[in-house]
């Protein structure tokens, strides 16, 4: 065992730079020509295909994978970009497992899908290789929008709009553009800087001007926005994380997974993050899989997952366990935190046992932890934003909002799983619809 | 997007990709949604006289041939033509061009080989507003029976007498369309260019069995026990197809004469195949009958981008392989080529091994670590290697520079061409003569 691994506390180098690198490497390696050859042509070209039905975006998978089939990867990119703009980005991150791919007839007759994500990513990898974007803008209408949040919804609806001639000021409070894509998405599902990449291919299509540090509610109100701009979408996200709500909560070592991945997102150099020997990390979806499997990447010696339910009802895909459990991580149901213990910094946290119904069954246990993130949901931020549905902006099929001339999509709009795909697919149609009103 | 608009002898069609006459095209439904997935147009089944319509066989009506993973890639059918009364057909033929104006609407007929039966239905085809017709020479189950179809296509006479009928009774441009079930494809277009016909079409269905029930001892399809032979299509037939095709499109006497390629086109590519052949559009029937209408895409995107790759238009394409398609004794005998095993991409499957090693020259070496190397002084260059290697440019054929020796022969490659005609092997060849 190399000492590093065994030095307690929150500390950097666990383990060799190289074996860092190797860890944090492609999930999902890209096909070449020939496995994408062979892949595609397991596709059966289904009538109303499942698959297209299960895409958020609804891609016309069996058109892509045929046009990969026949030697044209350029124009299955054109078909998939057309539906989804960060198709590129989905192919790497959707949840394939639980959409598309779940429900391919080869994976409900033989346990094995077309593997469509990979598919996906050959097109537009070929494409974007090529530095061609593929679509152009329509006549200039001289309306003008505000897109607030340049994440993946706010992306996808400043691109169709500034297509159909609009002009577009996409402003964000973060200094770089992305959203998750940037900050959020898993290291090793957005390699060698993609999600920038395909910002910077993105924006070529013109007359999207972008405003980096610029926040809604500091810099800017909604207020102004309205009366400045003939329509405003906000694609927010979920700027705010929930607390844990127990003793200790507030002890060194205890932090957000959001942030600990925002930053390891950002680190140019893997091996100079720290990371605790003793990782707890406390939820069941995708955040806390992503935490700690990154943390395991890191060279952290034990990590283990807490979830407060049953394993069939956490967030994260079956796949998402697996990846983590074949990476060493531990996953631990029915067990709610109950305080973090330490001196200053933690040094355990105690959990209780619960049922289904969370009602605590009076056993307790104790974990070592040097670091514990908690990734037990996100929250929607900011003031004066219009009415809420629950604890999100209440939106109507195409994200019009409680407010006139406002429209939301993506993680902080009701309606919709949170994920990538599903917020591209609502900035899109939030845009179609801001068209249709602006046009009338 | 390069520009696919087409025009087939004076017929205008937003792309160069029609639907062949057959089920796809037997009713206004069909060819409607047909239209709105994007087809340029449609050859509409064919049809019959007047009067009551044939009647098909209830069914099984097709046989089939699969690759591996069940994809098909050949099908048989027993099918007649429209089994549904001839006024159904015009009044929906009708309604439906009215609505779509710019795509092709060809009416393929097939009545009795008389002055009168033509003379007949050709008024009330044209009153429809349909483009053009078709004549259906080709059907080689059923109807030939009859004398019609392919009984008629056989018989080059038949086929200029009532190719002149057709042009004497219409203005509209008549496609003749022609059997495979013949030895030689240019007789019956020749027969066809002399009666004036304004294009040829090729290839109806080819005479086949495709499988015998081995409990029932009966060919397949099946009907309470008997079975009869029918007409094969599908990506089996192309290879007989662009043959075909290219017979008439380098033929002398028929220069110029259009030709509307059929015969197992499924992707853009065949159809780009077949009009590099000399093929002015494509016909689809097999590939739409398996994939359902929606493949037109694909076959728009694929074509167009080619197009556009190459930098070349859509009549650049037409043709534009045919003075390449040469006559065995013109083949350069002195050009040598050698086998090359990419080491990267071998699997290491050693299908190469076998099949050079039993079936041809003995010239691929196999190593204890199943490493596979080609013997360039036994080499012929076959490309059997190639063709039965399961990676795609695995295995290459790369072509020996003139002034290099050819270790199999000992010979130096010659940079002149040299055929056939001219080898001192050949008892005819000038040189022998000498
Ligand atoms: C750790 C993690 C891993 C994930 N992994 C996956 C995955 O593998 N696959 C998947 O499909 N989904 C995944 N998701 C979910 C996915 O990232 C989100 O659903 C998606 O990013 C939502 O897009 P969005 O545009 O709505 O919001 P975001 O991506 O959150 O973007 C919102 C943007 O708005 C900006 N903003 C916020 N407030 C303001 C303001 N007041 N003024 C100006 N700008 C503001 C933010 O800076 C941000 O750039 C993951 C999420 C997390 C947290
Ligand atoms: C079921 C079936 C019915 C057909 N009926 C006709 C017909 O009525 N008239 C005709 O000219 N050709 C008919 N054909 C032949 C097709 O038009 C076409 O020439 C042939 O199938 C080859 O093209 P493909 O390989 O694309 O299928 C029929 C083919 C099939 C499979
Ligand atoms: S394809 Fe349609 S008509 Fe033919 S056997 Fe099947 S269900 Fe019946």
């Amino acid at each position: 065992m190399d000492p590093k691994a065994l030095v307690p506390g929150i500390k950097p180098g666990r383990m060799d730079k190289a074996a860092i690198e190797a860890g944090f490497g492609d999930l999902h390696p890209a096909l070449d020509d020939h496995e994408a050859l062979v892949a595609a042509d397991r596709c059966y070209f289904c009538h109303d295909a499942p698959c297209q039905t299960a895409c958020p975006t609804e891609i016309d998978i069996p058109l892509f994978i045929r046009q990969i089939a026949t030697g044209t990867p350029e124009a299955a990119a054109r078909t998939i970009l057309s539906q989804n703009i960060l198709g590129g980005m989905c192919a790497r991150v959707c949840p394939t497992e639980t959409l598309c791919e779940e429900v391919c007839v080869r994976e409900v007759a033989e346990g094995k899908p077309v593997e469509i994500g990979r598919l996906q990513r050959y097109a537009t990898d070929t494409l974007m290789a090529q530095n061609v974007h593929p679509f152009e803008r329509d006549a200039a209408t001289g309306k003008r929008v505000a897109v607030v949040g340049a994440g993946p919804a706010g992306l996808a609806c400043a691109h169709r709009l500034a297509m159909m001639g609009h002009d577009v000021v996409l402003m964000d409070a973060r200094p770089k553009p992305g959203g998750l894509n940037e900050y959020g998405i898993a290291a090793y599902k957005s390699t060698e800087d993609f999600a920038a990449r395909e910002v910077a291919w993105l924006m070529q299509i013109g007359g999207i001007e972008l405003q980096s540090g610029v926040a809604l509610g500091r810099d800017v109100t909604l207020e102004a926005l309205k009366a400045e701009y003939d329509a405003v979408f906000l694609g927010l996200g979920l700027g705010g994380v929930n607390a844990l709500g127990v003793d200790g909560d507030d002890r060194e070592g205890v932090a957000d997974a959001v942030s600990f991945i925002a930053d390891l997102r950002q680190a140019s150099d893997l091996s100079a993050l720290p990371v605790g020997r003793d990782v707890v990390v406390i939820g069941g979806g995708m955040t806390a899989v992503d935490a700690a499997v990154q943390s395991k990447l890191l060279g952290a010696l034990n990590v283990t997952i807490v979830y407060r339910r049953s394993q069939e009802r956490m967030a994260a895909s079956v796949y998402e366990q697996e990846l983590a459990q074949s990476k060493g991580v531990r996953i631990i149901c029915n067990a709610s935190p109950v305080a973090v213990h330490g001196n200053g910094a933690v040094r355990e946290i105690e959990f209780e046992f619960t049922d289904d119904a969370l009602a605590p069954t009076g056993e307790r246990f104790r974990l070592p932890a040097d670091q514990v993130f908690r990734a037990i949901g996100q929250t929607l931020t900011g003031e004066g934003l219009p009415e809420l549905d629950g604890r999100k902006i209440a939106v109507d099929g195409t994200g019009r909002t409680s407010l006139d001339g406002v429209w939301a999509g993506g993680d902080c709009a009701s309606g919709g799983d949170d994920l990538t795909v599903t917020a591209v697919a609502e900035g899109r149609d939030a845009a179609e619809d801001i068209h249709m009103s602006l046009m009338g | 997007m390069a520009d696919l608009t087409s025009n087939f002898i004076g017929i205008k069609s937003p792309n160069p990709f029609w639907l062949a006459s057959a089920p796809p095209t037997d009713k206004e439904y069909n060819v409607r949604r047909a239209f709105e997935a994007g087809w340029g147009g449609v050859v509409w089944k064919t049809l019959g006289e007047q009067g009551p319509p044939v009647v098909n066989v209830n069914g099984p009506r097709y046989g089939a041939i699969w690759g591996a993973d069940r994809r098909l890639l050949g099908l048989n059918n027993i099918e007649l033509i429209t089994d549904r009364p001839l006024e159904v057909n015009l009044r929906e033929m009708k309604s439906v061009k009215r609505d779509y104006p710019d795509r092709a609407l060809i009416a393929s007929i097939m009545v009795p080989c008389t002055e009168e039966a033509w003379k007949a239905i050709l008024p009330l085809v044209e009153e429809t507003g349909a483009d053009g017709v078709e004549l259906n020479f080709g059907c080689p189950h059923g109807m030939s029976e009859r004398g019609m179809g392919s009984a008629v296509g056989q018989v080059p006479e038949y086929i200029e007498m009532v190719t002149r009928w057709v042009k004497q009774y219409t203005r509209m441009p008549c496609i003749v369309k022609l059997t495979p079930n013949i030895t030689d494809i240019r007789k019956p277009a020749m027969a066809a260019h002399a009666g004036g016909a304004d294009a040829v079409s090729l290839i109806n269905t080819i005479n086949s069995i495709t499988s015998v029930d081995l409990d029932l001892f009966a060919p397949e399809p099946t009907i309470d026990g008997k079975g009869a032979h029918g007409g094969y299509c599908g990506p089996a037939v192309k290879p007989i197809a662009l043959n075909m095709v290219s017979e008439i499109a380098r033929s002398p006497e028929m220069r110029g004469l259009p030709i509307s390629g059929i015969g197992g086109v499924t992707t853009w590519k065949d159809a780009a195949e077949f009009m590099a052949l000399g093929a002015g559009n494509v016909q689809v029937c097999t590939a739409a009958m398996t994939y359902g209408f929606k493949i037109v895409q694909e076959m728009i995107s694929g074509l167009s981008q080619y197009l556009d790759e190459k930098e070349i238009s859509l009549s650049d394409l037409v043709g534009r392989a045919v003075p390449n398609v040469s006559d065995w004794q013109h083949l350069n005998l002195n050009y040598v080529s050698k086998a090359k095993i990419d080491q990267e991409l071998c699997i290491s499957c050693g299908r190469c091994y076998a099949a050079c090693e039993d079936t041809s020259h003995q010239a691929i070496d196999m190593s204890e670590d199943r490493v596979f190397t080609v013997k360039d002084d036994e080499c012929v260059a076959c490309n059997l290697c190639v063709n039965v290697c399961p990676v795609e440019d695995c295995i290459t054929m790369e072509q020996m520079a003139p002034g290099a020796v050819d270790p199999r022969t000992g010979k130096v490659v010659e940079a002149v061409p040299a055929d056939w005609t001219t080898h001192p092997n050949n008892p005819m060849s000038a040189t022998a003569a000498e």
